[in-house]
């Protein structure tokens, strides 16, 4: 009996007329947790509610504690007939659990209902003693921490990075059970609503365990998702980074856990050691895939994988197992390279395909040893500190048409007891099956990540898109190297790398440098020296999942690219559905890739950061959308401009062609002035703001087509080397063109991207403002081609941007952050696509200056200080004892180099080095969060003490004392600010409460009397943002950060009068405060440290 | 091709105030669109019109959500479904409660029934003020009616706290409830000159003078309700004409105050008779309509009324035989000051 859990019901608010005859309500509550019900007293004829209720107590196990969440349900007592329930409030109690998070859960919650909504507010509070039991603690996992932000939260160093872990859960969707049919909407609504709290609870047990047992304490870039796979059940996965996670006020030694590793030690020493041979069997057996012998069909995009990952063979009573398997497995290994446009494009896909596919062959065999084929080297972290990040190889991403089979299980049938949780006779094969497919799709990913030379894959992320039967599921990545001080040891397959990275390279660059050899190139690129320290070579474009990293030196802003496509597909069922859908992808990511690369070119950009690539299946068309930020990287080479060329003659005129020809480079023209990308070469002429760069170094290795300095250079000769050359064979590909440049830009002071930071904006101002946005098509033209659905796509997305724009006008200047694009087809004419993003304000004055002096003051030795790890972690590991040494003679050569960098001559030498200071001064601040401070870390401490003591359960005045802390005078409920992004501009998260993951259900028989789909989904999304409000502020938080809408699944009946919508949405519960606050109570701190940084800086 | 739903939804709630004033001002949404169309905001952010009419409709489904919660602003501050900012929120009152001075010019005075709810429209054909916006101006009088009928205290700070309005909305419903209350006719068309300031003004100083509320300040209806007892003492003004001796001494006293400081003194002593037996049978009749008119002449300017009624209430007070002087005092006070107010063109 490990812990106790305590509530109490305070008062109600706002309740709806329960009673007609009387315009009021009997209210009383009913507070449930496990099998055990408590209830309050009847308080009658009131709106407003006192009940003041005992605290009532639950004795429970701390596994209980972690699943199931507390469940309040408010009722309309009644005399004569049965009860109404009014609404019901689910508490996740989970924040309770970590020593360091919330210590009290008190405040309003609206009480909702699936039916009707939010219908008043209820007073309550919760507080949970855990018996100090280590030991128990440890078989539930209770103190493993959850964060959704996907990178190093803020108050907290990583003293060691686990890896990868996942897991799925896995039952019978209470929507289409049989007693759905004689239960109420709402009966069926709250249990599907209970029954994925209760998964969602059980998944991060099980995870948490899994983190426990690799001997972490949290989980980072923790990512959960649902499959609502209809008849067959409804699956909860989820993914995340294990972490070591030390808070930073603790001030203790933070290499005390480095050398302790008693669970994993064993293992990891079995996988860094090449030469024990004993561990080959092991690996053989645990890898079919890679060592068996079927390897000329793995070349084909339409191979089945090979049998062991079928999807339902084991259970399947049929003799005919080839007719329920099925799995359609197109690979794409998306490289950073693919500039070579002329290629038909299907055959290079194979060709890409088949390369890699030998080159993975040729891996696993020479490195197969140093595998650990139970953990797979992912990342779900997209920002990294500094030094983590080696060299970025591109894009990994596989995709995977299943058919999802109902699991025939006799023993259930149609008898089935409809009891919701019996995890035992539930579907007891079918995680496992689940688990194979994902399995395959990682392997895959592992593959390609290895054939572009990389160990690692970072900024992992997977998802699903299901219609009826089908699934697509698809996983991608980022290849990388990382350093592997930072890691467990082997949870990478260290091994992998050669010795081509024995010379450092300058964190501003070295991540673009390639990372697979330059012989054997997995795909075709461009190769050259890299344009900042000219030893490495790097490729001409760069595609990752991940975020800019900040040492990374770019020039101009950065900007939102999307590229939209459509694909009509004939309706089929089954097996011929699911072949045709894989038959489709390789095209569509050809497409898309396509779309990408000119899009960018015509931005003058030569790099793609957070790229994400959604593919969604309907019954007769796919969509495809990917969507990812555009950056000009100085280390890599200029992007050449697009040259069009007319192939058959005669069906277009070459005025024609150079009339587009010429749009094509006004656009290009006018994109670079707008983004202000001013690359090296144009400093020359003094036009904008010069970049502090070796320039004479890059002259002498610039090749010769490449050395024009002249805006007007860009209409490209022919013959030019990296001129992009777009053919006109035919009219659809004058469509495609067109297609290219009706994106139109946004309106002046709005900058867009999709990732945590914008490229060439660092100095935001307090403006927040996240929003949602949902829009639905219908087509009503049954006899649309390809042509013009993606017209229609495409118009569909860009008219979103531009409502944004003009709703945000108010804001300008302003950056819409972290847009987030969902697109489905929930229904065979509908088209919906889901927006999640923020908008923030930023000093329009300060921008310029900023990324010119990037590349400068970001020295490797400040990135050494930087560092949160400890160094001395693989000391002991042999295989990587080389590696280390290099690195610490890296350091040294690139301290050398600095200065080397520092004495170029600039044109504005004394200009630049003011502000110059002033940035190492900002620097400085960043360092800091992460050093010692005593005196400001016991002053953040106070404050959130006292910040929970005003949420203390001081009821009425509670709340009163909350409103006059609160910086708006009137008003009694806390602001919660909301963002996608992992931080909030201007403050300083100083506690984390806990994550937050709501699942919510509504339903309407009366559409048209809520205002139709609109006013329907409105109220829904307000109310839902409402929830997650009170919930943080019941927690004691101000803000939730990484904040997500993962699910939102929406149907409509109109002829019936009736729509359900679901949504499901997560994120981190924080406290911050404002940044200045902080800087004023430290200033002495700061000035110690800043003179500090400074210093260092200068030499 | 068609869009099917379309909704923005932000943390912080966006409400632009010129599609609030449209929405309020009864504008469909076509007509908003066009009304921005040609105010220039399209030129602001390159916006189309589908743009424009995607945000009108945004707007104008959250201002529908948010109506309900504006029904009892109190509401507004402590409701979770909307985070607005409460300078926001003031705003949205206090616009929500603005009324139209043509709209209400119509109505006061009159019973905030169904049945005057059904000649709205005619009202809103009238004043070119949308059927919606009357309405929505009609429910709320009767809302405010409703909610302080039943309070003790004073009227206009139980108006202020329950609706949350600034003092001067305040006040302008605390007349309109008195009117409503009292049903004082303001529809004769003698008085149509007057605005419903004008009005507003007479119904602070009956407030503040005449009702129960005055004597005493913690009874039900006290500003709303005219004190009786003191309506019955108004009765006994009327010794003032009916004791021919008093008339004549108090039009002689007034006449030698009077003498050489007007014009139109000639004409003022020919009405003294008329002009007296007026205000006084005012004061007998209280209850009935508010007849406070009868001095208004084209020649008379507004310092002669000033100066007239200046003495004419003074000289009462020299009157041997009168002994109502405390009652005469609270009844001209409130007289004269509305006098004075309405004698305007």
């Amino acid at each position: 009996m490990p812990g106790k859990l305590k509530a109490k019901i305070v008062a109600g608010r706002h309740l709806p007329v329960m009673d007609r005859a009387s315009d009021l309500t009997d209210a009383f509550v009913e507070v449930k947790f496990g099998n055990t019900t408590f209830k309050t007293d009847v308080c009658p004829k009131s709106l407003n509610p006192q009940w003041n209720s005992e605290w009532f107590k639950f004795e429970v196990d701390d596994e209980d504690l972690q699943d199931e969440p507390l469940q309040i349900t408010v009722l309309d007592h009644d005399t004569y007939s049965a009860n109404d329930a009014i609404g019901k409030v689910y508490i996740d109690i989970d924040p309770l659990l970590y020593s360091e998070a919330a210590s009290v859960i008190s405040g309003w919650f609206p009480i909702y209902d699936t039916i009707h909504g939010i219908r008043g507010e209820i007073n309550v509070i919760v507080k949970v003693e855990l018996f100090n039991d280590l030991n128990r603690f440890r078989q539930s996992s209770c103190g493993v921490k959850f964060f959704c932000t996907t990178c190093i939260p803020q108050c907290y160093r990583a003293t060691l990075v686990h890896g990868f872990v996942e897991e799925l859960v896995v039952n019978e969707d209470p929507e289409y059970q049989w007693i759905d049919r004689i239960r109420t909407p709402r009966a069926s609504n709250e249990a599907r609503q209970r029954l994925i709290s209760l998964m969602s609870g059980e998944l991060q047990r099980k995870i948490g365990l899994k983190v426990l047992e690799m001997g972490g304490n949290a989980v980072v870039g923790y990512l959960q998702c649902f499959d609502l796979e209809g008849e067959s059940g409804l699956v909860v996965r989820a993914i995340g980074t294990a972490c070591t996670l030390d808070k930073l006020s603790s001030g203790s030694a933070p290499n005390t856990n480095t050398h302790m590793h008693p669970n994993t030690a064993p293992a990891s020493n079995a996988c860094n050691s090449p030469s024990k041979d004993g561990k080959e069997p092991v690996f053989v057996e645990d890898l079919p895939s890679s060592s068996g012998p079927p390897t000329p069909f793995r070349a084909l995009p339409t191979s089945s994988s090979p049998p062991p990952f079928s999807p339902s063979k084991p259970c399947s009573r049929q003799s005919s197992s080839s007719d329920t398997d099925l799995s359609l497995t197109p690979k794409t290994g998306m490289g950073s390279g693919g500039s070579a446009g002329k290629e038909a494009g299907p055959l290079r896909t194979l060709l890409r395909q088949q390369t890699q596919t030998a080159l993975e062959q040729r891996g696993a065999s020479s490195s197969g040893l140093l595998l650990n084929a139970r953990e797979f080297p992912f990342f779900t972290l997209t920002s990294f500190p500094p030094g983590f990040l080696l060299h970025v190889g591109g894009v990994v991403s596989a995709r995977s048409v299943k058919l999802l089979d109902r699991i025939h299980n006799p023993a259930l049938g149609n008898t089935r007891s409809y009891k919701l949780l019996d995890w035992n006779s539930v579907t007891a094969d079918e995680p496992e099956t689940r688990d194979a497919w994902w399995e395959e799709i990682r392997q895959e990913i592992k593959s390609h990540a290895r054939a572009l030379g990389c160990h690692a894959v970072v900024g992992y992320s997977e998802s699903t898109s299901i219609c009826e039967e089908v699934c697509i599921l698809s996983a991608s990545g980022t290849a990388a190297i990382l350093n592997p001080r930072y890691m467990r040891e082997g949870c990478l397959d260290i091994g992998c790398t050669d010795h081509r990275f024995e010379e450092p390279s300058p964190p501003n660059c070295g991540f673009c440098h390639i990372p697979y050899d330059e012989l054997n190139m997995p795909f075709p690129a461009q190769l050259t020296y890299c344009y900042h320290c000219r030893r490495q070579k790097v490729p001409d474009v760069l595609f990752t999942t991940i975020d800019l990293p900040s040492e990374a030196a770019v020039a101009g802003k950065g900007c939102l690219i999307q590229a939209r496509l459509c694909r009509l597909k004939k309706k089929a069922q089954g097996e011929a559905n699911a072949t045709a859908i894989s038959n489709l992808l390789p095209f569509m990511e050809y497409e898309l890739h396509t779309q990408l690369m000119n899009k960018l070119k015509l931005r003058s950009m030569n790099a793609l950061f957070g790229l994400h690539i959604q593919i969604s299946v309907g019954e007769n068309m796919l969509l495809g959308l990917a969507s990812a930020t555009g950056v000009y990287l100085t280390a890599l080479p200029a992007p050449g401009g697009i040259q069009i060329a007319g192939k058959t003659p005669g069906d277009l005129s070459s005025e024609h062609i150079s009339s587009i020809q010429k749009r094509i480079n006004d656009t290009i023209a006018v994109n670079k002035e707008l983004y202000q990308i001013n690359p090296p070469e144009l400093a020359e002429e003094g036009v904008g703001s010069p970049i502090p760069e070796p320039r004479h170094r890059s002259r002498l290795f610039r090749s010769h087509s490449e050395s024009s300095d002249e805006l007007s250079e860009l209409d490209l000769s022919h013959g030019k080397k990296d001129a992009f050359v777009l053919e006109i064979d035919d009219t659809d590909a004058v469509e495609d063109i067109h297609s290219l440049l009706i994106d139109a830009p946004p309106p002046t002071g709005f900058y867009s991207c999709n990732t945590e930071n914008m490229p060439g904006i660092s100095n935001w101002t307090s403006g927040v403002q996240m929003f949602t946005s949902v829009r639905v098509l219908r087509l009503s033209n049954a006899n649309l081609t390809n042509q013009g659905l993606n017209k229609i796509f495409t118009d569909l997305c860009e008219n979103l941007l531009k409502s944004f724009y003009f709703k945000l006008r108010s804001m300008i200047p302003c950056c819409l952050c972290h847009l987030n694009f969902t697109v489905a087809v929930p229904e065979e004419e509908l088209i919906q696509v889901t927006v999640t993003a923020v908008a923030m304000t930023y000093d329009k004055e300060q921008t310029q200056e900023k990324t010119a002096e990037k590349p400068v003051n970001k020295g490797s030795l400040e990135a050494e200080e930087q560092l949160q790890f400890p160094l001395e972690l693989c000391a002991d590991s042999s295989s990587s004892n080389i590696q280390t040494a290099s690195k610490i003679s890296g350091v040294g050569e690139s301290t050398n180099m600095s200065p080397r960098a520092a004495s170029v001559d600039y044109g504005s030498f004394a200009d630049r080095c003011s502000t110059w200071l002033e940035l190492l001064r900002l620097k400085a601040h960043t360092i800091r969060r992460g050093s010692v401070k005593t005196s400001r870390r016991t002053q953040s401490l106070a404050h959130s003490v006292s910040s929970l003591e005003r949420c203390s359960p001081l009821q009425e005045g509670r709340s009163r004392s909350l409103r006059s802390s609160r910086s708006f005078g009137g008003s009694s409920v806390t602001v919660v600010k909301m963002t996608p992004l992992s931080f909030l501009p201007g403050t300083r998260i100083i506690k984390y409460l806990g994550i937050i993951n709501m699942f919510f259900i509504r339903e309407t028989t009366s559409l048209r009397e809520e205002g139709g789909v609109s006013g329907f989904l409105h109220s829904f999304i307000a109310e839902v943002f409402a929830m997650v409000r009170a919930h943080v502020a019941a927690l004691g938080g101000n803000a939730v950060v990484s904040y997500s809408m993962k699910e939102c699944v929406f149907m409509e009946n109109p002829n019936k009068n009736q729509a359900q919508c679901l949504i499901n949405v997560s994120g981190d519960a924080v406290i911050c405060i404002s940044e200045t606050d902080q800087e004023s109570s430290a200033s002495t701190a700061n000035t110690g440290q800043t003179g500090g940084s400074e210093t260092d800086g200068a030499t | 091709m068609s869009v099917e739903l379309d909704v923005f939804v932000g943390n912080t709630t966006i409400m632009d105030e010129e599609v609030y004033q449209l929405w309020l001002d009864g504008y469909t949404v076509n007509d908003a669109v066009k009304v921005r169309m040609e105010g220039g905001v399209m030129d602001e952010c390159e916006a189309s019109k589908d743009v424009l009419l995607s945000d009108t409709m945004d707007q104008y489904r959250t201002f529908q959500m948010c109506e309900r919660l504006l029904h009892s602003p109190a509401k507004l501050a402590n409701q979770l479904l909307f985070q607005i900012p409460p300078h926001r929120q003031i705003m949205l009152i206090e616009r929500y409660y603005a009324f139209d001075d043509t709209f209400v010019r119509e109505v006061l005075g009159k019973k905030l029934s169904k049945g005057t709810k059904k000649d709205l429209d005619d009202i809103s054909a009238k004043t070119s003020v949308t059927l919606k916006s009357c309405r929505r101006q009609f429910d709320n009088f009767k809302r405010v009616f409703k909610v302080v009928e039943e309070l003790k205290g004073p009227l206009v700070e139980n108006i202020r706290q329950h609706f949350l309005l600034s003092d001067k909305l305040a006040r302008d419903y605390a007349a309109i409830v008195f009117f409503a209350n009292n049903r004082f006719e303001t529809g004769k068309r003698k008085l149509q000159y007057l605005s419903f300031q004008d009005f507003a003004f007479c119904a602070g100083q009956l407030i503040s003078n005449w009702t129960v509320g005055a004597v005493d300040n913690m009874v039900e209806d006290m500003d709303v309700d005219l004190d009786k007892e003191f309506l019955q003492e108004l009765k006994e003004l009327k010794i003032l004409i009916t004791d021919k001796d008093l008339l004549d001494q108090h039009k002689s006293l007034v006449c030698t105050a009077l003498r050489g400081k007007t014009k139109v003194f000639i004409e003022m002593e020919g009405s003294f008779k008329n002009l007296s037996r007026g205000l006084i049978n005012i004061a007998a009749n209280i209850s009935l309509p508010l007849r406070l008119y009868p001095c208004r002449s084209d020649r008379w300017s507004a310092a002669d009324m000033k100066l007239y009624l200046t003495h004419y209430t003074n000289s009462a007070h020299i009157l041997d035989t009168f002994k109502h002087q405390v009652v005469w005092d609270r009844y001209m006070g409130v007289v004269k000051s509305c006098i004075f107010k309405m004698y305007h063109d």
